[in-house]
């Protein structure tokens, strides 16, 4: 179904989204690839305390093209990144912070979505590179960290968002799995395909 | 004509390349939206289509990864232009940058630092030809790292021949999923050594979607592959459809008789490139 939310959602919110839920967000996101990841992660571990609160937002992974325009910043293109990078660590991550939804594309492994089951959150599909069509719905920059250290793509953006979708929940905290059920499809398929080539 | 000229003509075929996507790709995107079957998959062919509208109109880079900036150079040997080529391109990438803008994309892989305006330790990349002529014709392929990232080199027995190229090429695109952006153009490279082997599937990337190999049995085995990789169901974006890719095209070079290196490239949807021609005269034509 169609939800349209307002973020940060609660862990019991996190809970009612199922696969196959379209999402429309609003409110605020931020953006970790490999490197924020890691940063926060280390943050934690040394009892440093983090410049905003991750669990109150959406987690995005993207490295966008931002712009300075005055003393901020225009977004200029945001689509997400390939999520299977971060699988080295986002469990960790989860469990550190608790974002109920993470944004990206590609879907991610087993050991997030049983950090998901464990924690309470989602994992959402947003169409890879439409870059320019994600830029439209975020309505401005609140801040960035880690800009010197990381660089732009690297970097955490804070973004209000308003809208942000459609985003396609493929990855559930009671264990639904978009992509599992994708599977045996695609290998009904590939033994289609092997007879085929093997005939060739 | 001047080196600015030049050097903006350069710049001129970076924008185009990272906000136009070129007519043939925009066509086979818009084709394969009409015939998908799959409410998801149409559904993502429906947003990569309003992407690219949007970063035309309002010429802005369609994907936030705007890529390394990899350049072919044809170098004709009778162009008396040869000696700054480099320097234009290297200069162009930087103004562009700042210019279009594109995403810092260069990173020191020993020190982690990102100079912040793609320049770095040989880049831009750029694979030289030397050709017969005046003229200098220079593409730009402005590639992502999600499709690079899924980059495969099999160094296959010679004696599974092409059933067994064929076959390394479909299991492969299918056990990528939706990872590298489907639905993409496949390029294969065949032959060689382990390294032309790869640089023939990425130059293979380069032709135009729609184009058939100049050789009918290789131009055949294209469409072979191409329509075995959509009989997968991947779809776009991989969330299950009937287009998976757009094209495959193939490339190949005589290999040893002991190997039979294979290449596999994969370009996602966003099939970004643009051409720079120098004339001898000093004409310059951005396509």
């Amino acid at each position: 179904m169609e939800r349209r939310l307002n973020l940060p959602i609660n862990e019991s919110q996190a809970r009612e989204l199922r696969v196959g839920d379209i999402l429309f967000l609003t409110g605020h996101v931020f953006t970790a690839r490999d490197e924020a990841h890691l940063t926060m992660l280390k943050m934690r571990e040394e009892g440093d305390a983090l410049p905003f609160e991750p669990g109150e937002m959406a987690l995005f992974h993207c490295g966008p093209v931002v712009r300075a325009a005055g003393d901020g910043w225009d977004v200029i293109a945001a689509g997400p990144t390939t999520s299977f990078r971060m699988e080295l660590f986002e469990d960790r991550f989860l469990e550190a912070f608790a974002p109920r939804i993470i944004i990206g594309k590609g879907g991610m492994g087993d050991r997030t979505q049983e950090a998901m089951e464990k924690v309470g959150a989602v994992y959402v599909h947003y169409t890879g590179g439409a870059g320019a069509l994600a830029a439209k719905r975020i309505e401005r920059v609140e801040d960035v960290y880690w800009l010197d250290e990381l660089g732009m793509p690297e970097a955490a953006w804070i973004f209000a968002v308003k809208e942000f979708g459609p985003l396609l929940v493929t990855m559930a905290s009671d264990g639904g799995n978009f992509y599992k059920e994708l599977e045996p499809r695609i290998a009904e398929n590939m033994k289609a395909i092997a007879a085929r080539i093997d005939r060739s | 004509m001047s080196n600015q000229t030049i050097r903006n003509a350069v710049v001129d075929a970076l924008r185009i390349a990272s906000t136009t996507l070129p007519d043939d790709v925009f066509n086979a995107l818009k084709a394969a939206r009409e015939s998908e079957t799959s409410d998801l998959g149409a559904a993502q062919l429906d947003a990569i289509l309003e992407n690219v509208i949007i970063a035309r109109e309002a010429s802005i880079p369609m994907c936030q990864d705007t890529g390394l900036q990899t350049f072919f150079v044809d170098a004709g040997v009778k162009s008396p232009f040869l000696a700054e080529i480099r320097e234009w391109i290297s200069a162009a990438v930087v103004a562009a940058t700042s210019q279009i803008p594109l995403r810092p994309n260069t990173v020191d892989p020993f020190k982690g630092t990102n100079p912040g305006d793609n320049s770095g330790r040989f880049m831009p990349f750029i694979n030289w030809d030397i050709v017969d002529g005046d003229e200098v014709r220079i593409t730009v392929l402005p590639k992502g790292s999600g499709s690079e990232n899924m980059s495969a080199l099999r160094m296959l027995p010679p004696g599974v021949g092409l059933q067994g190229i064929k076959k390394a090429v479909v299991e492969h695109v299918v056990s990528c999923q939706g990872m590298p952006c489907p639905p993409t153009i496949v390029g294969v490279g065949i032959g060689g050594g382990a390294d032309i082997a790869l640089k023939l599937g990425k130059k293979a990337i380069l032709r135009d979607i729609g184009s058939a190999h100049a050789d009918p049995q290789v131009a055949a085995y294209e469409r072979e592959m191409f329509e075995l990789i959509n009989m997968s169901g991947v779809g776009p974006m991989g969330v299950g459809g009937e287009t998976t890719c757009l094209a495959v095209h193939v490339e190949y070079a005589y290999r040893h008789p002991a190997s039979l290196p294979l290449g596999i490239l994969i370009q996602c949807w966003a099939d970004r490139r643009a051409r720079v021609v120098v004339q001898s005269d000093g004409g310059v034509e951005v396509a």
